[in-house]
């Protein structure tokens, strides 16, 4: 550690810290535009200017230099840094005064106007009028893609949104061309970014240069009503916040959370809010004697449902619950397929093997977090650019660090870094484990090996012997031990690990999802209740009676034969638990839509028709239940860590391995759940992307 | 300086390739460079590109980048930061680069500017009838004591004048390569019409340092 004195104040401070990250340690305030704790550091806007003393005599770019690099006073004193003398003052207030000269002053038509640092920044260090009587400068506006809309005349060169696209999405799409007064902030000649990570360069933008196109003129930021949640795009539980101007949710913004998700989120994550005003269920629907779908009252629906429960012999039912259900639906839905005798109940829609074994063979055991000790990876079977875009850009973060080699075994995709491609199927695994490749030496002699399995294993009809034999792989190389485990899983949906923690899987003698789907095609079952389970195969319910509890009007809702609407997730505080076993809880940010409830508080209707009547009338009640019986839900934000030993059990995993290659779940990363497919702005997304592969295949 | 841009698609080739001699100077190169660190040749390959084809084209880019392992857009913006690089198609007998920087606008660069928008093209990076030639002003081409002067490709042209620079003209128009160099008869930069001092016999044959060193006088 190093002292050094900010403003008088002796603090001790990493020798590598930069004296700004010095400064805010002292609580000393330092203004800046380009900098920014995850990305390199430019140096280019000025602001961030401070006294040092003993220095040269000139204000000192506090954000480039390091503690390490002042010298000491002559008798050995820490040296003394200043934020807050006249110099500082006048040094900032000029260079206040020409990123200025050529801003336009256009706050009022700006999206970024009341969350502009450069409006902050210029109420406590710009002047009251302008010196500048010349022409200012213009800048032609760029087409960057449908997510990024650019004011470019307002850029001030700070450059964060191209070390972003360079450095953390790893596409680097964003470039400064040009010179001196005429740079300009652009893509190759104006092509569409391609990150699925894009969305973040608006955040950054210190300026309204990079605003969101979908919000464009839609709400200022005091207008909102602000509510922190969890994201449900994918399984990696991304931490958000929710703004709603009155009952409609108008964007999504990441939140900070160091083991999640940093301060990224992916593009559908950001920008799939307009899919929760379109395709809405908004109130319910029985199908009638003509085969068309009617509207219907609350009784009315939940009166002919819970009819057909009763007529129903219990194994003559199927439950199968979808990828966007909260924890509460979970168990309530749970809960009262138990009472009803229901053994066909599977939350597994993708037809996952997982499941059966322990907490252990289902969570992320190395925690997300645990990508940066990790010092080789191997990846089977998933794609996690499209999985889990976030992740993948902690993946390649700790490439970036070095000393970190990447074995890839599955498709052959850009996940934005180098690795070693070992084979795209059981085989190469196979090969891998004898150890003639080479790469399970580079594992075996990582102190700290991750292999991440994802569901292009684990919904594959082989997937327990895959599964078998990547742990063995797991406790060859020393990745899975009694001290650490890094034997992980990347799921896909978001409450998988909710699904499986609460055991939403066949009971003894029911039927899983696949076998579900085809005893309906047979005729073995009757009734189908489809708890916003849109992923399955639907084209062989035509006999089935299907109850429907969801939000859109999606595949499921298609068939069925009664429809409840329920609640998207903005719209319900839900219980979520990420991939890596961390439980976290979301708040409602804005109503359902029209006569929608919330989906606990409909199957808790629905189990008193039936004569079964749920034991908790409130969601407090639920998820006191809850975690009585589950305790792994008590902690939230919270991981309890799962056993090795479920690991080991997997080995015995039996059969034998088919010759198909592992192929991600994940087709198109922007339309995978029924919002993301209800939104217009995923569908530009995924239209891009479709051309964009079909170019690079030419 | 104005926003630089690549030219318009119409007048961009479909292809680039280095000539034969230029792809085994290429190879050469890279091997200057440690494994990985091939982008360094970027600048070099660029300013090769244009020697090759007279200006750097998207096409030139594009090749470029790919064959450095670099992205795209970094390449482009070498090419946009430094404009010593061509975006555009030249003349082909001759790009004049006129230097307008404050000795050469003393002394008369005001008035081969004026020769070249009526001569050559009204606007700078504009190609003159004829294909032949293309002008720009450029910033301090460093012979000051021979200003005002011009630069055509590599070679130099000094002590240019409304007539001399014309007949320089006249010259590249007719096929020829002019002599480069000061054009009003000077080899260097000494003085015009003969040295004004310095100029006492004494003081090359030594008797002026006698003299000195005696302290009698001269």
């Amino acid at each position: 550690m190093a002292k050094i004195k900010i403003d008088g104040t002796e603090i001790d401070v990493a020798p590598e810290a930069t004296l700004l990250q010095a400064c805010e340690a002292a609580g000393a305030e330092v203004p800046r535009f380009c900098f920014h704790e995850r990305l390199s550091v430019a140096g280019n806007c000025r602001m961030c200017l401070v006294e040092v003393k003993g220095g040269p005599p000139k204000p000192t770019a506090s954000c480039a230099m390091a503690v390490k690099d002042l010298r000491p006073g002559p008798n050995g004193e820490p040296p003394e840094v200043f934020t807050t003398t006249p110099m500082v003052k006048r040094a900032r207030e000029g260079v206040m005064e020409f990123l200025l000269i050529n801003h336009p002053l256009d706050c009022p038509i700006c999206d970024q106007g009341g969350e502009c640092d450069l409006q902050d920044q210029a109420m406590a260090f710009g002047g009251d009028s302008s010196r500048f009587a010349e022409n200012k400068r213009a800048v032609e506006d760029k087409d960057i893609g449908p997510l990024v809309k650019t004011v470019m005349t307002r850029c001030i060169q700070c450059t964060r949104c191209v070390r972003f696209t360079a450095e953390v999405a790893g596409t680097a799409d964003m470039g400064l061309i040009s010179r001196g007064e005429d740079v300009e902030i652009t893509t190759y000649l104006e092509t569409a970014m391609a990150s699925e990570l894009q969305g973040n360069i608006v955040d950054l933008c210190p300026v309204g240069a990079l605003t969101s196109k979908p919000y464009e003129f839609k709400a200022r930021p005091w207008e909102l009503t602000k509510t922190e949640s969890i994201d449900v795009m994918d399984a990696l539980g991304s931490n958000i916040r929710v703004d709603a101007r009155g009952r409609e949710v108008v964007r999504i913004l990441p939140r900070l959370n160091e083991d999640v998700n940093e301060e990224w989120i992916s593009d559908k994550t950001r920008h799939v809010v307009d899919g929760l005003k379109t395709q809405r269920l908004d109130r319910p629907y029985v199908r009638d004697a003509h085969g068309k779908l009617a509207a219907a009252s609350w009784p009315q629906a939940l009166g002919v449902v819970a009819e057909k429960i009763k007529a129903t012999a219990p194994e003559k039912i199927g439950i199968i619950v979808g990828d966007l259900a909260s924890a509460e639906e979970l168990f309530a839905i749970k809960t009262l397929a138990a009472s009803l005798g229901i053994a066909s109940i599977d939350a597994r829609a993708d037809g996952s093997r997982l499941g059966t074994g322990g907490r252990g063979s289902w969570l992320f055991n190395a925690t997300i977090a645990g990508i940066d000790q990790a010092d080789a990876i191997l990846l089977v079977g998933t794609n996690p650019r499209k999985e889990a875009a976030v992740l993948n850009a902690r993946i390649r973060k700790r490439w970036r660090k070095g000393g970190c080699p990447i074995g890839v075994l599955g498709e052959e995709a850009d996940l934005t870094y180098a690795y070693n491609y070992l084979g795209e199927g059981p085989s190469s695994l196979d090969w891998l484990a004898s150890g003639q490749n080479g790469f399970l030496d580079v594992l075996k002699n990582a102190s700290k090996p991750l292999i991440i399995v994802g569901n292009g294993v684990t919904t594959r009809p082989d997937g327990a012997a895959v599964m078998a034999k990547v742990a063995e792989i797991g406790f060859a190389v020393g990745a899975v031990g009694p001290e650490w485990n890094h034997f992980s899983v990347l799921h896909t949906a978001a409450n998988r690990v909710a699904a499986l923690d609460l055991g939403v899987i066949p009971a003894a003698g029911g039927k899983s999802t696949n076998e579900i789907l085809a005893a309906c095609a047979t005729g073995e079952i009757e009734t189908l209740i489809l708890i916003g389970a849109d992923e399955i195969d639907t084209s062989n319910l035509g006999k089935t009676f299907v109850v429907y509890l969801g939000t859109h009007g999606d595949k499921g809702a298609h068939t069925a034969s009664v429809i409840l609407p329920g609640a998207a997730y903005t719209e319900k505080s839900g219980t979520w638990v990420n991939t890596e076993g961390r439980v976290q809880v979301g708040a409602r940010a804005a109503f359902p839509v029209g006569e929608a409830r919330e989906d606990w508080a409909i199957l808790r209707a629905l189990s008193a028709l039936v004569g079964k009547t749920l034991p908790f009338d409130s969601l407090g009640g639920l998820r006191a239940a809850m975690v009585a019986a589950h305790p792994t839900f008590a902690g939230v934000d919270e991981i309890v860590p799962a056993s090795h030993e479920d690991v080991a059990a997997l080995t015995s995993g039996a059969g034998a391995m088919s010759g198909a290659g592992f192929v991600s779940p994940i087709g198109d990363f922007y339309l995978t759940n029924p919002i993301a497919r209800a939104s217009a702005t995923m569908a530009e997304c995924s239209a891009l992307a479709t051309a964009r592969m079909r170019d690079a295949a030419e | 300086m104005s926003v630089r841009r690549l030219a318009p698609a119409e007048v961009q080739p479909a292809s680039f390739a280095f000539s034969p001699e230029n792809e085994t100077w290429a190879q050469m190169v890279l091997t200057r460079y440690p494994a990985g660190k091939q982008a360094s040749a970027v600048i070099p390959f660029l300013m090769r590109a244009q020697d090759q084809e007279g200006w750097v084209s998207k096409a030139a880019i594009e090749t470029i980048a790919d064959r450095l392992g670099m992205k795209h857009i970094r390449v482009l913006e070498v090419a946009t930061f430094y404009t010593q690089f061509q975006l555009g198609p030249v003349g082909s007998v001759a790009h004049v680069q006129v230097c307008g920087t404050t000795p050469c606008m003393l002394r008369g660069s005001d008035e081969i500017l004026h020769v070249c928008k009526n001569r050559i093209a009204p606007h700078a990076h504009e190609l003159s009838a004829d294909g032949k030639f293309s002008w720009e002003e450029v910033e301090c081409l460093g012979a000051c004591v021979n200003a005002p002067m011009v630069a055509v490709f590599s070679d130099t042209y000094e002590d240019l004048t409304k007539e001399s620079f014309e007949a320089l003209l006249d010259g590249f128009e007719r096929g020829e390569t002019p002599k480069p160099g000061p054009q009003n008869g000077r080899t260097g930069c000494e003085a015009e019409g003969g040295a004004t001092t310095l100029n006492d016999p004494g003081l090359y044959d030594g008797t002026y340092r006698v003299n000195i060193v005696t302290g009698g006088g001269k």
